[in-house]
């Protein structure tokens, strides 16, 4: 176990190194300087301005700066708006995004099972068509397009929910919901299918054959085992939250990371742009491998020492 | 209690019978193909396709307007059967943009797939098919970057290096076709050591006939499966980098370009989003169902 996890954190931060020069190099080949604007600059300050964010230095020592810098958890500066850094981005907005997307996450979770469930244990009936073609229209409508719907009919038309902005509890729900619709449809997909597969087996036979009830056969023997590949799925559904929240935070308003880093393309911020795409990075790839870690305690049939990548 | 002879009756071993072959041969693909057309889903799916691919051919013709010609009498004018599906905010048919859109937006979902075909295939065919040291460097550097958040990888690509059609199609395929070469380089994995490529090995033959005549169409399942479910998800890209204002630069159009523009006036003149956005989701679903049908059609265990 220690072994395999020594392992995957080495490859995590193989990996993040990569990000870290692909962004780097990538960023230097941006077009035109960072303050590049309508004003021509006067060569004093532009040199000054170089000085002091250590822009005339050769790139190998700027290289080696960012890395340092990076590791003592400083994401650098803002190019636009000079009083303020990446860092003061982050803890601005990180709590915001990261409030909206764990409800987006355990509305995921919740309706998601709960559909798959309904779907698997009512196969082939109404039920399970009518879960299943939620679930398709959670796939096919791309969740900017759901938030936009949401927000014409149950905000703007019908006057259920508040149209935008980030205030009380009522503000959370619309942009989770939409947030939430395509990794839902996804998990009751997933979570029908598996259950279909756990139904098929002779333990269940066994437990309806000593006469159990089937609701006890649904929580004691279907859903513990079914709900393992949901498990492995919250990798890709936390990557899919992080850049949902980008649109998602802008339609309505949300003043969280997205939004900020929405904001930083737009701009041309080159270095908020950097800092954020390097921060999303960690928390995404810490986010994989604590699924993958905790995966291997709960189920007891997966032997994490083999170290090969499940497919 | 006994049981007379004479109710017993030899009926006879009817050996032609028992040879006899009830059902006509099927080929693996005849039979893949009958029971993709049993699946009425998956066919809504096709029907639907294929409307969407002749509209996008012949649309942009069916109306006077073009799709780029400004109109600044006409803006915001609502459906009616002058602008059959309205005109937007510079008096442009959306009629004609959204068809001129689906032309783009479906280039670009294709065009990365076959880019992540070409790429995918090569790449997993060669690491399954030569194994050992060369599969474990090739795939852990697949490995490595599959690590890489792909739309932030996007993002940034766009970023640097401009927003056109080139370029986002790269863009999507820097890290797109990864999951191809792993389908492959599995399939490969298994299929190579089949008695049928030892005996073509005995014959004499090389890499690139092993590769092109028995291990890739063998695996051209699952290769389908994922090129379909490839188109649905670039498209969303598209429409993704579009809303985030990494989009195509006007005046070319795309369903995404268009559905970021119609998104600010929702609230008056709501056919600017409806149209686009609903076309973007019908594509999406008709691929996608595509996709599961081809994967459930292909799939052997679920034959009845």
């Amino acid at each position: 176990m220690a072994k395999y996890i020594t392992k995957r954190l080495l490859y995590l931060l193989f990996s993040l190194y990569l990000i870290i020069t692909a962004t780097f190099f990538l960023m230097r080949l941006a077009p035109g300087n960072p303050f590049t604007g309508e004003k021509q600059l006067p060569p004093e300050i532009q040199a000054s301005l170089n000085e002091h964010y250590g822009l005339n230095k050769p790139w190998y020592v700027q290289y080696g700066d960012y890395l340092v810098k990076i590791a003592h958890w400083d994401f650098g500066p803002s190019f636009k708006y000079n009083s303020r850094t990446v860092n003061d981005l982050i803890n601005d907005g990180f709590p915001v995004s990261l409030f909206l997307g764990v409800e987006a996450i355990l509305i995921a979770l919740a309706l998601g099972t709960l559909l798959g469930i309904i779907a698997a244990l009512k196969h082939n009936k109404w039920q399970d068509y009518g879960a299943m073609i939620i679930a398709v229209l959670g796939i096919s409508v791309p969740s900017f397009i759901m938030a936009t719907v949401l927000q014409y009919f149950l905000a703007i038309k019908w006057h259920i929910f508040p149209v935008a902005r980030w205030d009380s509890f009522m503000h959370t729900i619309l942009p989770a919901l939409a947030l939430a619709s395509t990794p839902m449809a996804f998990i009751a997909r997933l979570t029908r299918s598996s259950m279909l597969e756990v139904l098929a087996n002779d333990y269940i036979r066994t437990a309806k054959s000593k006469g159990l009830g089937q609701t006890a056969i649904t929580i004691k023997h279907t859903i513990r085992n079914a709900l393992l590949p949901v498990v492995s799925y919250m990798g890709p559904l936390s990557a899919g939250i992080v850049t949902g929240s980008f649109v998602i935070e802008k339609i309505f308003g949300i003043p969280g990371l997205g939004s900020h880093f929405v904001m930083s393309i737009s701009n041309r911020d080159y270095t908020v742009i950097m800092g954020v795409t390097v921060f999303y990075s960690i928390i995404l790839l810490s986010a994989i491998l604590l699924v993958d870690i905790a995966y291997g305690f709960i189920d007891p049939r997966i032997k994490l020492t083999s170290g090969k990548k499940g497919e | 209690m006994e049981i007379s002879k004479e109710k017993f009756q030899i009926v006879g071993t009817r050996s032609t019978e028992a040879e006899k072959i009830s059902k006509p041969s099927l080929s693996f693909w005849k039979d893949v193909s009958i029971r993709f057309r049993k699946n009425k889903l998956a066919m809504f799916g096709v029907v639907l396709l294929i409307l969407l691919i002749i509209m996008a051919i012949f649309g942009p013709y069916m109306t006077k307007f073009d799709y780029r010609t400004n109109n600044l009498v006409n803006t915001n004018k609502p459906p009616g059967s002058m602008h059959w599906f309205g005109t937007d905010d510079l008096g442009r048919d959306v009629f004609a943009r959204t068809w001129q859109g689906a032309r783009i937006s479906l280039f670009i979902g294709i065009a990365a797939a076959a880019v992540d075909f070409f790429i995918g295939v090569f790449w997993g065919g060669l690491a399954g098919y030569k194994g050992g040291r060369i599969d474990e460097f090739m795939m852990r550097f697949a490995d490595v970057l599959w690590g890489i958040p792909y739309l932030l990888l996007v993002i940034l690509f766009m970023v640097v290096m401009g927003q056109s059609l080139g370029t986002m199609i790269l863009a999507m395929t820097i890290t797109g076709w990864i999951n191809m070469a792993r389908i492959v380089r599995g399939q490969v994995l298994s299929l190579k050591s089949q008695e049928y490529v030892l005996a073509s090995k005995t014959l004499g033959a090389g890499l690139q006939r092993i590769m092109g005549k028995h291990l890739i169409p063998n695996t051209m399942g699952p290769i389908l499966v994922t090129m379909t479910l490839t188109v649905p998800s670039a498209i969303f890209t598209e429409a993704f980098l579009s809303y985030l204002g990494l989009g195509l630069t006007p005046p070319l159009a795309s369903w995404g370009t268009m559905a970021s523009d119609g998104l600010p006036a929702i609230k008056y003149y709501p056919w600017r989003l409806f149209f686009p956005a609903t076309f973007i989701c019908l594509t999406i679903f008709a691929f996608n169902v595509i996709g599961d049908g081809l994967r459930d059609a292909l799939d052997p265990r679920l034959r009845k």
